[in-house]
């Protein structure tokens, strides 16, 4: 509150209306939204005859349902494989392109392609890339003798999935790292260097403690993303009758909500799925509070 | 081995992995470019030039029953709106919690941040309904009405740079007798033009790329956006087999960001470690 321009006079209609539509948005958009999500969490509604009353059956049938189960254990197995994936191969990366290399800023726009484009636009090639009979990467396993794998199966959907994702989060987890290895003050290593640390030591002991912020927040992030994982998915895996290989929580959202008209068992699930997000957000902050070094 | 063949070394085997990384993640932008340049019936050939090159599969785009231009000029102007709106409205709220003085104004502040905690598939529902009810399912306001009550992400963003512009210049200014809204329009947005411009890139790129929304707001061709427009081409040409023209619609819906990538790639960077570092 000490600092600060004070506003004189009619200038506080202006500091008003500057912050009016943040205000809207606060009330409609956020805090509106989480009340009538809740409050549809609990009611029976198609949107097409008057909405009823359905107590707790949404949030029962949320543990009963083996469907909506499947969207949780899918959406957790996906996180626990994309979010260890983008942070160990980004920073490998950001290592790697750190080492100050000739012609390293050609590297740094190729790797950063993936981000800048649509999911939805390069799931296209991935689904020729992975398909069974004509796809590009059963044609180079023939050639190297290897059978060819349905690589969007069932049971081998997720790990498909997964890479794609990946390799679409490596641009942003790459320039985050970089940040953070370019912060590292360069004698440190000297000292190093003068100790006679070779450079895998002086990766473990020195250069990831030094960054365990960076490695926090894309942790973070990545879990965030995975948690609200849809575009390749729905590109990638959707099948007949609105139907996926691998639904997760938010394809099983879209799918309650716009093809069954479920409003309410979709506000069940987004309710669930904020929940979890908090609680995995509260281990992260207790994980940063004991493990990440802030100089 | 001396230190300098091990540096050696080490440099030799970076090159090596960066190389197959790179490989690897331009891989498939050259498979689309190749496809969307082959005839129909080559395209499932395993090779990256064509074995006949044609501009047939882009013309097919722009035939009366797949209306590309359509589908592009939706998502143009959908972005465009959505990014002005973004811009002016975060840039306000912004502008008043950096430099303005007002009672509540932490406690505010604090608020908005704290909805960055709701994930978008909260408000999707409650909105969707609201805006059935006022009969703009099928139209574009759903998806760029929202963008204009400001933002957690972008107030941030903003905030914390107007932080860093001196305070002095506020003071000199109101000392010559300049308004509220002199200074916020006349000083600081000139000033914040690197910030502005990153999440400028930011909020477009989120738009254009944007799937859900338009998925559910606009869910049916002709009349909706690239995104849901792809993916409808794509449940329609696997079956037909036509994969040569699902590549080039493909190609000509990133090359804008592309394009835009390639200019300002500085700010496109920036925009990402911004986020990051200035927690």
């Amino acid at each position: 509150m000490e600092y600060g321009l004070k506003p004189l006079g009619r200038e506080k209609l202006w500091l008003l209306a500057l912050l009016m539509p943040t205000l809207i948005g606060l009330l409609f958009g956020a805090l509106g939204s989480v009340v009538a999500t809740v409050v549809l969490s609990f009611a029976k509604w198609d949107l097409l005859t008057p909405p009823s009353w359905a107590g707790t059956i949404n949030y029962v049938s949320l543990v009963t349902d083996q469907k909506v189960l499947l969207s949780l254990t899918n959406t957790l197995k996906f996180t626990a494989l994309y979010v260890p994936g983008v942070v160990v191969i980004s920073l490998l990366v950001a290592v790697l392109m750190n080492r100050k290399l000739r012609g390293v800023s050609f590297f740094r726009t190729a790797y950063f392609l993936p981000a800048v484009t649509s999911a939805v636009a390069t799931a296209l090639v991935w689904n020729m890339i992975y398909g069974r009979d004509t796809g590009l990467l059963n044609f180079i396993l023939e050639r190297l003798g290897i059978p060819a794998v349905c690589w969007l199966c069932a049971d081998t959907a997720m790990y498909s999935v997964v890479v794609v994702n990946i390799w679409g989060a490596i641009g942003e987890g790459m320039i985050i790292f970089l940040a953070g290895l370019t912060a590292i003050p360069r004698e440190y290593y000297d000292a190093a260097e003068i100790d006679g640390a070779n450079d895998v030591q002086q990766f473990f002991r020195l250069t990831v403690p030094l960054i365990t912020p960076s490695i926090f927040f894309q942790g973070l992030m990545s879990t965030i993303n995975a948690f609200q994982a849809f575009d390749y998915i729905y590109m990638l895996t959707r099948r007949g009758q609105g139907d996926s290989s691998i639904p997760v929580v938010v394809f099983s959202i879209y799918r309650n909500g716009w093809y069954f008209f479920n409003y309410g068992g979709a506000s069940a699930q987004a309710i669930v799925l904020t929940v979890v997000v908090a609680i995995f957000m509260a281990i992260a902050f207790w994980l940063e509070r004991r493990y990440v070094v802030y100089e | 081995m001396t230190r300098q063949t091990q540096k050696l070394v080490l440099d030799l085997a970076s090159y090596g992995l960066l190389l197959l990384g790179g490989i690897l993640m331009i891989g498939p932008f050259l498979w689309m470019i190749s496809t969307s340049f082959k005839l129909p019936a080559d395209q499932f050939t395993k090779t990256l030039i064509p074995p006949t090159f044609t501009l047939e599969n882009f013309r097919q785009l722009f035939s009366v029953d797949l209306n590309f231009p359509l589908l592009f000029w939706n998502s143009a102007y959908i972005s465009i709106l959505i990014t002005a709106g973004q811009l002016l409205t975060c840039a306000m709220a912004a502008f008043c919690f950096a430099v303005v003085r007002f009672k509540g104004r932490e406690a505010l502040f604090t608020l908005l941040l704290l909805t960055l905690l709701i994930p978008p598939q909260v408000t999707l529902i409650p909105n969707f309904i609201i805006f059935k009810y006022l009969r703009l399912i099928g139209t574009s306001v759903p998806l760029w009405l929202p963008a204009f009550w400001g933002g957690a992400f972008g107030t941030f963003l903003l905030r914390q740079y107007f932080l860093t512009i001196p305070r002095d210049l506020v003071d000199a200014a109101r000392v010559d007798g300049a308004s509220l809204l002199q200074i916020f329009w006349r000083i600081y947005m000139p000033l914040a033009k690197p910030a502005l411009a990153a999440l400028a890139i930011f909020t477009f790129q989120g738009a254009w790329n944007d799937l859900l929304h338009p998925l559910v707001y606009l869910p049916s061709v002709p009349n909706t956006m690239l995104t849901v427009g792809l993916a409808f081409f794509q449940q329609q040409m696997t079956h037909g087999g036509k994969f040569t023209v699902l590549m080039s619609g493909a190609l000509l819906s990133i090359l804008p960001l592309l394009i835009v990538f390639f200019i300002a790639q500085r700010q496109f960077i920036e925009g990402i470690s911004l986020t990051g570092i200035k927690r």
